[in-house]
Protein backbone atom coordinates (compact mmCIF):
# COMPACT_ATOMS: atom_id res chain seq x y z
CA UNK A 1 0.00 0.00 0.00
CA UNK A 2 2.83 2.37 0.94
CA UNK A 3 5.06 0.84 -1.31
CA UNK A 4 5.23 4.40 -3.23
CA UNK A 5 4.42 6.94 -0.98
CA UNK A 6 5.63 10.08 -0.87
CA UNK A 7 4.87 13.46 0.22
CA UNK A 8 3.15 14.49 -2.86
CA UNK A 9 0.42 11.68 -2.03
CA UNK A 10 -0.93 13.72 1.00
CA UNK A 11 -4.04 15.90 0.22
CA UNK A 12 -5.16 17.80 3.12
CA UNK A 13 -4.15 18.05 6.92
CA UNK A 14 -6.26 18.64 9.43
CA UNK A 15 -6.69 18.86 13.70
CA UNK A 16 -9.42 16.38 14.63
CA UNK A 17 -11.89 17.46 16.81
CA UNK A 18 -11.33 15.63 20.46
CA UNK A 19 -14.95 14.11 20.43
CA UNK A 20 -13.67 12.06 16.80
CA UNK A 21 -10.14 11.78 18.71
CA UNK A 22 -12.18 9.73 22.01
CA UNK A 23 -14.16 7.55 19.01
CA UNK A 24 -10.74 6.55 16.88
CA UNK A 25 -9.31 5.74 20.38
CA UNK A 26 -12.17 3.34 21.62
CA UNK A 27 -12.48 2.11 17.67
CA UNK A 28 -8.82 1.10 18.07
CA UNK A 29 -8.90 -0.43 21.65
CA UNK A 30 -12.25 -2.42 20.22
CA UNK A 31 -9.76 -3.85 17.09
CA UNK A 32 -7.04 -4.98 19.49
CA UNK A 33 -8.38 -5.59 22.97
CA UNK A 34 -4.85 -5.67 24.66
CA UNK A 35 -4.20 -2.44 23.73
CA UNK A 36 -6.03 -1.06 26.32
CA UNK A 37 -3.52 -0.51 29.03
CA UNK A 38 -1.17 1.10 26.75
CA UNK A 39 -3.89 3.37 24.34
CA UNK A 40 -3.34 6.79 26.78
CA UNK A 41 0.22 6.68 26.21
CA UNK A 42 -0.13 6.14 22.60
CA UNK A 43 -2.93 8.87 22.51
CA UNK A 44 -2.72 10.65 25.66
CA UNK A 45 -6.19 12.26 26.08
CA UNK A 46 -4.90 15.69 26.23
CA UNK A 47 -2.93 15.46 22.83
CA UNK A 48 -4.21 16.52 19.79
CA UNK A 49 -4.34 14.16 16.65
CA UNK A 50 -3.73 15.19 13.23
CA UNK A 51 -5.74 13.81 10.33
CA UNK A 52 -3.58 13.40 7.54
CA UNK A 53 -5.62 12.46 4.02
CA UNK A 54 -4.20 10.74 1.43
CA UNK A 55 -4.39 9.34 -2.02
CA UNK A 56 -6.36 6.01 -2.37
CA UNK A 57 -8.55 6.92 0.46
CA UNK A 58 -5.50 6.02 2.73
CA UNK A 59 -6.21 8.37 5.98
CA UNK A 60 -3.15 8.84 8.79
CA UNK A 61 -3.36 10.00 12.02
CA UNK A 62 -0.63 11.38 13.54
CA UNK A 63 -0.10 12.61 17.11
CA UNK A 64 3.10 15.04 18.56
CA UNK A 65 4.85 14.78 14.86
CA UNK A 66 4.47 10.69 14.21
CA UNK A 67 2.23 8.76 12.76
CA UNK A 68 0.12 6.44 15.11
CA UNK A 69 -1.97 4.80 12.97
CA UNK A 70 -3.73 4.42 9.64
CA UNK A 71 -7.02 4.21 8.36
CA UNK A 72 -7.68 1.92 4.94
CA UNK A 73 -11.56 1.65 4.73
CA UNK A 74 -12.75 0.24 8.17
CA UNK A 75 -9.56 -1.12 9.41
CA UNK A 76 -7.00 0.73 12.09
CA UNK A 77 -3.76 -0.16 11.18
CA UNK A 78 -0.92 0.47 13.52
CA UNK A 79 2.24 2.32 12.69
CA UNK A 80 5.43 -0.12 13.09
CA UNK A 81 6.64 2.42 15.11
CA UNK A 82 4.06 1.83 17.50
CA UNK A 83 4.22 -2.09 16.95
CA UNK A 84 7.77 -1.97 18.23
CA UNK A 85 6.81 -0.07 20.98
CA UNK A 86 4.32 -2.05 22.04
CA UNK A 87 4.44 -5.26 20.69
CA UNK A 88 2.91 -7.47 23.43
CA UNK A 89 -0.72 -5.46 22.01
CA UNK A 90 -0.91 -7.40 19.01
CA UNK A 91 -1.17 -10.48 17.31
CA UNK A 92 1.64 -11.95 15.99
CA UNK A 93 3.00 -14.07 13.36
CA UNK A 94 6.36 -15.08 12.64
CA UNK A 95 7.91 -15.63 9.07
CA UNK A 96 11.05 -17.82 8.30
CA UNK A 97 14.43 -16.03 7.23
CA UNK A 98 13.87 -16.65 3.12
CA UNK A 99 11.03 -14.45 3.33
CA UNK A 100 12.40 -11.47 5.15
CA UNK A 101 14.20 -10.22 2.04
CA UNK A 102 10.96 -10.21 -0.01
CA UNK A 103 8.79 -8.44 2.85
CA UNK A 104 11.04 -6.24 2.46
CA UNK A 105 10.63 -5.42 -0.66
CA UNK A 106 7.04 -4.72 -0.04
CA UNK A 107 5.89 -8.45 -0.98
CA UNK A 108 2.50 -10.18 0.01
CA UNK A 109 3.48 -12.96 2.22
CA UNK A 110 2.39 -16.81 0.69
CA UNK A 111 1.81 -19.58 3.43
CA UNK A 112 4.70 -21.84 3.14
CA UNK A 113 6.57 -18.33 4.20
CA UNK A 114 4.21 -18.95 7.55
CA UNK A 115 4.18 -22.61 7.95
CA UNK A 116 7.81 -23.82 7.46
CA UNK A 117 10.06 -24.44 10.80
CA UNK A 118 11.64 -21.60 11.17
CA UNK A 119 7.81 -19.72 11.27
CA UNK A 120 5.36 -19.56 13.69
CA UNK A 121 1.72 -19.16 14.08
CA UNK A 122 -0.27 -18.83 17.09
CA UNK A 123 -1.91 -22.36 18.18
CA UNK A 124 -5.00 -20.77 18.52
CA UNK A 125 -6.92 -19.37 15.48
CA UNK A 126 -6.42 -15.99 14.48
CA UNK A 127 -9.97 -14.86 12.23
CA UNK A 128 -9.58 -13.91 8.72
CA UNK A 129 -9.33 -10.29 7.64
CA UNK A 130 -7.40 -9.04 10.93
CA UNK A 131 -4.76 -7.19 11.46
CA UNK A 132 -1.64 -9.15 12.40
CA UNK A 133 2.18 -7.92 13.35
CA UNK A 134 4.46 -9.91 11.21
CA UNK A 135 7.94 -11.27 12.61
CA UNK A 136 10.73 -13.01 11.46
CA UNK A 137 12.89 -15.81 12.39
CA UNK A 138 15.68 -14.99 14.38
CA UNK A 139 15.22 -11.47 14.42
CA UNK A 140 13.15 -9.39 17.65
CA UNK A 141 11.19 -6.46 16.51
CA UNK A 142 8.41 -6.12 13.63
CA UNK A 143 9.50 -6.03 10.13
CA UNK A 144 5.46 -5.73 8.79
CA UNK A 145 2.05 -5.05 9.62
CA UNK A 146 -0.49 -6.99 7.59
CA UNK A 147 -4.00 -8.16 6.93
CA UNK A 148 -4.67 -11.73 7.38
CA UNK A 149 -6.44 -13.11 3.72
CA UNK A 150 -7.41 -16.27 5.41
CA UNK A 151 -7.14 -17.24 8.60
CA UNK A 152 -4.78 -18.75 10.08
CA UNK A 153 -6.38 -22.33 10.55
CA UNK A 154 -6.95 -21.90 6.45
CA UNK A 155 -3.03 -21.28 5.95
CA UNK A 156 -2.18 -24.29 8.21
CA UNK A 157 -4.54 -26.32 5.88
CA UNK A 158 -4.57 -25.02 3.01
CA UNK A 159 -0.65 -24.13 2.54
CA UNK A 160 -0.78 -22.27 -0.73
CA UNK A 161 -0.93 -18.96 -2.49
CA UNK A 162 -0.95 -15.90 -0.42
CA UNK A 163 -1.77 -15.69 3.31
CA UNK A 164 -1.16 -12.23 4.45
CA UNK A 165 -1.69 -9.08 2.68
CA UNK A 166 1.24 -6.49 3.87
CA UNK A 167 0.37 -3.02 4.48
CA UNK A 168 3.32 -1.30 5.78
CA UNK A 169 6.53 -3.11 6.14
CA UNK A 170 9.84 -1.32 7.21
CA UNK A 171 11.55 0.88 4.30
CA UNK A 172 8.36 1.44 2.97
CA UNK A 173 7.02 5.25 1.82
CA UNK A 174 4.96 5.80 5.35
CA UNK A 175 8.13 4.56 7.29
CA UNK A 176 10.21 6.97 5.62
CA UNK A 177 7.91 10.07 5.80
CA UNK A 178 9.36 12.14 7.69
CA UNK A 179 7.00 15.51 8.93
CA UNK B 1 -5.26 -1.80 35.25
CA UNK B 2 -1.47 -1.61 34.94
CA UNK B 3 -0.19 0.50 32.34
CA UNK B 4 1.92 -0.93 29.34
CA UNK B 5 5.52 0.67 29.31
CA UNK B 6 6.65 1.48 25.80
CA UNK B 7 9.43 -0.64 24.59
CA UNK B 8 12.72 1.33 23.68
CA UNK B 9 14.26 0.52 20.78
CA UNK B 10 17.13 1.79 18.77
CA UNK B 11 17.15 2.53 15.08
CA UNK B 12 19.83 2.44 13.21
CA UNK B 13 20.61 5.86 12.24
CA UNK B 14 21.83 5.03 8.57
CA UNK B 15 19.34 3.08 6.93
CA UNK B 16 16.05 3.68 9.65
CA UNK B 17 15.43 0.12 10.16
CA UNK B 18 15.98 -1.49 13.71
CA UNK B 19 20.10 -3.05 13.71
CA UNK B 20 19.34 -6.10 13.40
CA UNK B 21 17.52 -5.44 9.65
CA UNK B 22 20.47 -4.26 8.41
CA UNK B 23 22.01 -6.83 7.06
CA UNK B 24 19.19 -6.86 4.52
CA UNK B 25 19.06 -2.82 3.81
CA UNK B 26 20.80 -1.49 0.99
CA UNK B 27 23.92 -0.01 3.24
CA UNK B 28 24.96 -2.49 5.13
CA UNK B 29 28.58 -2.00 5.72
CA UNK B 30 27.76 1.60 6.84
CA UNK B 31 25.17 0.65 9.39
CA UNK B 32 28.11 -1.87 10.81
CA UNK B 33 30.26 1.28 11.12
CA UNK B 34 27.65 3.17 12.56
CA UNK B 35 26.31 0.44 15.10
CA UNK B 36 29.98 -0.04 16.24
CA UNK B 37 30.70 3.43 17.54
CA UNK B 38 26.93 4.00 18.79
CA UNK B 39 26.21 0.99 20.31
CA UNK B 40 29.38 -1.45 21.23
CA UNK B 41 27.17 -4.18 23.08
CA UNK B 42 24.86 -4.55 20.35
CA UNK B 43 27.10 -4.33 17.89
CA UNK B 44 28.91 -7.22 20.29
CA UNK B 45 25.32 -9.23 19.92
CA UNK B 46 24.66 -8.66 16.96
CA UNK B 47 27.68 -9.19 14.62
CA UNK B 48 30.29 -11.04 17.14
CA UNK B 49 31.78 -14.27 15.59
CA UNK B 50 29.56 -16.27 18.72
CA UNK B 51 26.42 -14.56 17.23
CA UNK B 52 27.32 -15.01 13.75
CA UNK B 53 27.74 -19.39 14.53
CA UNK B 54 25.06 -19.52 16.82
CA UNK B 55 22.50 -18.56 14.66
CA UNK B 56 20.55 -21.29 13.55
CA UNK B 57 18.57 -21.03 10.40
CA UNK B 58 16.50 -23.74 9.59
CA UNK B 59 17.16 -22.86 5.62
CA UNK B 60 19.58 -25.13 3.84
CA UNK B 61 23.23 -23.82 2.85
CA UNK B 62 22.81 -23.29 -0.57
CA UNK B 63 19.53 -21.29 0.37
CA UNK B 64 21.27 -19.28 2.88
CA UNK B 65 24.53 -18.97 0.84
CA UNK B 66 22.06 -17.07 -2.36
CA UNK B 67 20.24 -14.80 0.18
CA UNK B 68 23.39 -13.56 1.36
CA UNK B 69 24.55 -13.04 -2.43
CA UNK B 70 21.81 -11.75 -3.96
CA UNK B 71 21.97 -9.02 -0.51
CA UNK B 72 25.83 -8.19 -1.49
CA UNK B 73 25.25 -7.69 -5.35
CA UNK B 74 22.17 -5.42 -4.34
CA UNK B 75 24.32 -3.55 -2.12
CA UNK B 76 27.41 -3.00 -4.07
CA UNK B 77 24.38 -1.73 -7.03
CA UNK B 78 23.20 0.93 -4.13
CA UNK B 79 26.56 2.12 -3.28
CA UNK B 80 27.20 2.71 -6.97
CA UNK B 81 23.68 4.94 -7.14
CA UNK B 82 25.06 6.82 -4.44
CA UNK B 83 28.25 7.78 -6.02
CA UNK B 84 26.66 8.28 -8.98
CA UNK B 85 24.01 10.53 -7.33
CA UNK B 86 26.59 12.48 -5.39
CA UNK B 87 28.59 13.07 -8.59
CA UNK B 88 25.45 14.53 -9.90
CA UNK B 89 24.97 16.53 -7.26
CA UNK B 90 28.03 17.77 -6.98
CA UNK B 91 27.84 18.31 -11.55
CA UNK B 92 24.73 20.68 -11.03
CA UNK B 93 24.60 24.22 -10.27
CA UNK B 94 21.99 26.79 -8.79
CA UNK B 95 21.20 29.29 -10.23
CA UNK B 96 19.80 32.42 -9.24
CA UNK B 97 18.53 35.21 -11.92
CA UNK B 98 17.76 38.66 -10.98
CA UNK B 99 15.15 39.55 -13.03
CA UNK B 100 14.34 43.68 -13.45
CA UNK B 101 10.76 44.31 -13.57
CA UNK B 102 10.43 47.39 -13.90
CA UNK B 103 13.48 50.26 -13.09
CA UNK B 104 13.98 50.22 -9.72
CA UNK B 105 12.41 46.77 -9.30
CA UNK B 106 13.50 43.69 -9.37
CA UNK B 107 12.48 39.97 -8.80
CA UNK B 108 15.13 36.57 -8.23
CA UNK B 109 14.36 33.43 -9.51
CA UNK B 110 16.14 30.05 -7.95
CA UNK B 111 16.35 27.55 -9.60
CA UNK B 112 18.40 24.04 -9.81
CA UNK B 113 17.86 23.07 -5.84
CA UNK B 114 15.38 19.89 -7.00
CA UNK B 115 18.46 17.66 -7.12
CA UNK B 116 19.45 18.34 -3.51
CA UNK B 117 16.17 17.22 -1.90
CA UNK B 118 15.40 20.20 -0.69
CA UNK B 119 11.96 20.77 -0.13
CA UNK B 120 10.97 23.84 -2.19
CA UNK B 121 7.88 25.12 -0.21
CA UNK B 122 9.58 25.08 2.97
CA UNK B 123 12.42 27.07 1.71
CA UNK B 124 9.72 29.31 -0.09
CA UNK B 125 8.00 30.22 2.88
CA UNK B 126 11.23 30.60 5.22
CA UNK B 127 12.48 32.80 2.68
CA UNK B 128 9.58 34.78 2.57
CA UNK B 129 9.89 35.40 6.41
CA UNK B 130 13.39 36.23 6.26
CA UNK B 131 13.60 38.81 3.61
CA UNK B 132 9.66 39.73 4.59
CA UNK B 133 8.81 39.50 1.02
CA UNK B 134 6.49 37.57 -0.94
CA UNK B 135 7.62 34.25 -2.35
CA UNK B 136 6.04 31.21 -4.53
CA UNK B 137 6.86 27.88 -5.70
CA UNK B 138 6.47 27.62 -9.24
CA UNK B 139 6.64 25.63 -12.16
CA UNK B 140 8.97 26.81 -14.72
CA UNK B 141 9.14 25.88 -18.79
CA UNK B 142 11.24 22.38 -18.41
CA UNK B 143 8.56 21.68 -15.65
CA UNK B 144 10.80 22.04 -12.42
CA UNK B 145 10.30 23.61 -9.97
CA UNK B 146 11.56 27.46 -8.77
CA UNK B 147 11.46 30.00 -6.40
CA UNK B 148 10.26 33.07 -6.60
CA UNK B 149 11.33 36.18 -4.29
CA UNK B 150 9.64 39.33 -4.77
CA UNK B 151 12.63 42.09 -4.25
CA UNK B 152 16.57 42.13 -5.14
CA UNK B 153 17.70 39.82 -2.39
CA UNK B 154 19.76 37.82 -4.73
CA UNK B 155 23.43 38.40 -2.75
CA UNK B 156 21.84 37.53 0.42
CA UNK B 157 19.83 34.37 -1.13
CA UNK B 158 23.19 33.09 -2.61
CA UNK B 159 24.89 33.20 1.12
CA UNK B 160 21.86 31.43 2.44
CA UNK B 161 21.81 28.76 -0.10
CA UNK B 162 25.52 28.01 0.10
CA UNK B 163 25.04 27.96 3.95
CA UNK B 164 21.85 25.77 3.48
CA UNK B 165 24.34 23.46 0.56
CA UNK B 166 27.38 23.16 3.06
CA UNK B 167 25.08 22.23 6.18
CA UNK B 168 24.32 19.08 4.00
CA UNK B 169 27.89 18.16 3.27
CA UNK B 170 27.91 19.74 -0.37
CA UNK B 171 30.79 21.92 -0.58
CA UNK B 172 31.67 22.16 -4.18
CA UNK B 173 28.31 23.22 -5.50
CA UNK B 174 28.26 26.21 -7.61
CA UNK B 175 26.04 28.55 -6.84
CA UNK B 176 25.79 31.50 -9.70
CA UNK B 177 24.59 34.75 -10.18
CA UNK B 178 22.90 36.26 -13.49
CA UNK B 179 21.58 39.64 -14.11
CA UNK B 180 18.80 39.15 -16.53
CA UNK B 181 17.78 42.34 -18.03
CA UNK B 182 14.41 43.05 -19.52
CA UNK B 183 14.38 43.08 -23.58
CA UNK B 184 13.47 46.61 -24.78
CA UNK B 185 10.13 46.84 -26.22
CA UNK B 186 10.54 48.43 -29.58
CA UNK B 187 9.15 51.50 -28.51
CA UNK B 188 6.63 52.96 -30.97
CA UNK B 189 7.98 56.05 -32.28
CA UNK B 190 5.86 58.90 -30.73
CA UNK B 191 4.08 60.91 -33.94
CA UNK B 192 4.57 64.41 -33.01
Amino acid sequence: MFKKFTKDDVHSRSNIKSSAQRGLKSKFVGQFEALEPAIDSIIPKKSQAILIKCEDKIQLYSVENEIVLFQHFDDLIPALKIVHKYPQCFPRVQVDRGAIKFVLSGANIMCPGLTSAGAKLPEENIENESIVSIYAEGKENALAVGKLVMSTDEIKSVNKGIGIEVLHYLGDGLWNLKE
Amino acid sequence: MSEIVAKEIIYCEVCSYPPEYCEFGVSFKRCKEWLLEAHPDLYEKLYSDDALASKVSTLSVEREEKISQDLAKKQLKEEAKQERELQKKLASKVLIKRIERNRRKHIISISGLEVFNIDMKKLSKTFASKFATGASVIKNAEKKEEILVQGDVSDEAKDYIEKLLEEKGLNGVEVEQIDEKKKKKPTTPVVA
